[in-house]
């Protein structure tokens, strides 16, 4: 996904003169050449995080569409008052993509994780999220969305699906249908969903987009109102959504999410998913319960 | 502009409302006022141009001397004034960015308004604009890290375009000693200049100067509340309205002195 953004803003960068790009000291080998091109256009912020997300703001003023990127926890726990005000309340346009989520920095510690990164965005009204599966689909949601007028973030990890889906800014992809409930996968755990839900008979439905959310399609693929959630970052993030769909009915929810604890193991991202239980054999068994 | 006017307009609105922080207004009127008399653009920003001046108050609190003077450039009603702190009211006790009343940037949270201008004054940097960028902050704001980031960038993107006043008047004291500011905005790369706030002309000249190199940062020493004895320098008023009464003995001090 990294590498996707790196081809894809550049190719904005020298498209788009709208278009600036604030790095926080991370990711500035892989735009050496847009830079190169374009110095103006592509800046190495240093370590001050607080500061070039109010810098963007200032640069939205002026109308430019400025793009930051940062390792998560920096942009969003370190920066969330100034994502509130100088963004959210003020309504300007920023766009944020970030990297790591949520632990693939495992052997970094905690201060690299952020497993809450989307729970928190969620309390800034007007702060649209996007988590996409894999490259070629942030490709397609970024240039979506890059310049339509708000503020957003993106959220890249190294877990990726293997295949690539009709994604749009926005929208749910309906991808099986069933009777007897409703899969929901969010951005890159959607292999892990799809894999282990085969012979179940269930509806599958990929989400992308968290803000806006597509509630009406989540309710309409929804034939038995028992919803399990894959939920890349803190577990539960996301059931206020699905009770949203379903206002007023009784809904089942369980889900596969991060525990919500502080991962104070090291080693590598693999070892946290399956220590955490991201494996299709006990995946299996907890959808088979649910749904029986 | 008659700021003495302005003052019990000031102290009016807040009793009526009961809402508002009239020392630190006081403290940077006369900042204020030289700045939309003789410093910025007003015709662009009348007219919202993409080229116009901005100013960003950044210490938001101080709100109603910026509301009185834009009201004295016309681009803010008596109701609009009326209408302070109210449900349905325009304005706030802290500004809400709203360029058809010539307010820039929503603040209220200290160290916001720097970074801010820095990024604004950055971009107009980039595509030639001959249009300049003011910040407004507090010393008490200078305890937020955010200042100084932004203090680094605007130095070492030498904008020149770029002017922090700060409303140094001491409310910060009491927390954290800063000491010579000058000095710190100075090794931050700033070209710095020492004025009295409440000195209209002093202020002219501080205010107007234009540097070839370096940022510029004023430091204005300044008395909070400044015009009424009583709520000089006096952190039981900050935030604090004067009742019918209390109203009625400062218009008489108002009259007498200041």
């Amino acid at each position: 996904m990294r590498r996707a953004f790196t081809s894809t803003m550049s190719r904005l960068l020298a498209d788009d003169e709208r278009c600036i790009l604030l790095l926080g000291d991370i990711g500035v080998f892989g735009f050496r050449v847009i830079a190169e091109k374009k110095p103006a256009s592509v800046l190495n912020m240093g370590i001050l995080e607080q500061a070039m997300i109010g810098f963007a703001a200032g640069l939205a003023m002026d109308g430019r569409i400025p793009v930051v990127h940062s390792i998560a926890p920096f942009i969003v726990e370190r920066c969330l008052e100034q994502l509130k005000i100088d963004f959210g309340y003020q309504q300007l346009s920023g766009k944020f993509v970030s990297v790591g989520a949520s632990f693939d920095y495992a052997s970094l510690g905690c201060t690299h994780h952020c497993p809450a990164d989307i729970g928190t965005l969620l309390g800034i009204p007007g702060m649209e999220i996007v988590v996409p599966g894999n490259g070629e689909e942030f490709n397609i949601l970024f240039t979506n969305s890059y310049d339509n007028g708000n503020s957003t973030y993106y959220r890249l990890s190294e877990t990726t699906n293997v295949s690539t889906q009709d994604v749009s800014f926005g929208k749910a992809c309906l991808l099986r249908e069933g009777t007897q409930g409703t899969v929901v996968a969010i951005g890159p755990t959607l292999d892990l969903a799809l894999n282990a839900s085969e012979h179940l008979d269930v509806s599958v439905i990929y989400v992308t987009t968290l803000r806006p959310f597509d509630h009406q399609a989540l309710r309409e693929v929804t034939k038995n109102l028992r919803v399990f959630v894959f939920e890349p970052f803190y577990e539960g993030t996301v059931y206020p959504d699905v009770l949203t769909a379903f206002s007023g009915l009784k809904v089942g929810i369980s889900g596969k999410g991060v525990p919500r604890r502080f991962l104070e193991n090291y080693g590598t991202r693999d070892e946290h998913l399956l220590d955490l239980g991201f494996d299709i054999g006990i995946v299996r068994s907890e959808l088979e319960a649910f749904f029986s | 502009m008659n700021l003495k006017l302005i003052r019990k307009e000031i102290l009016g609105i807040s009793s009526a409302a009961r809402e508002g922080h009239i020392p630190s207004a006081f403290s940077i009127l006369e900042i204020v006022s030289v700045l939309y008399s003789n410093i910025l653009d007003v015709e662009g920003i009348r007219n919202g141009s993409p080229e116009r001046d901005r100013f960003i108050l950044s210490k938001g609190h101080g709100c109603l001397a910026l509301y009185y003077i834009l009201r004295e450039i016309g681009l803010i009603s008596g109701s609009d004034l009326a209408s302070f702190c109210r449900f349905d009211g325009s304005l706030g006790g802290h500004p809400k960015r709203s360029i058809v009343h010539g307010i820039e940037a929503s603040t209220g949270s200290l160290g916001h308004g720097l970074p801010i201008a820095v990024g604004l004054a950055t971009s107009l940097k980039q595509r030639s604009s001959r249009a300049r960028v003011y910040a407004l902050i507090g010393d008490g704001e200078c305890n937020e890290g955010s200042v100084w980031e932004a203090a680094l960038l605007a130095s070492h993107y030498e904008l020149t375009n770029l002017m922090c006043i700060v409303d140094y008047n001491h409310s910060g004291d009491r927390a954290l000693l800063l000491g010579d500011l000058g000095k710190k905005f100075e090794s931050f790369g700033f070209t710095v200049l020492d004025v009295d706030g409440h000195e209209i002309n002093e202020l002219e000249i501080a205010l107007s100067h234009v540097d070839q190199t370096n940022p510029v940062a004023v430091i204005a020493h300044t008395t909070k509340g400044y015009g009424l004895k009583t709520m000089e320098n006096n952190p039981a008023w900050h935030h604090a309205s004067p009742d019918d009464e209390q109203l009625r003995a400062f218009m008489i001090e108002l009259s007498d002195h200041a």
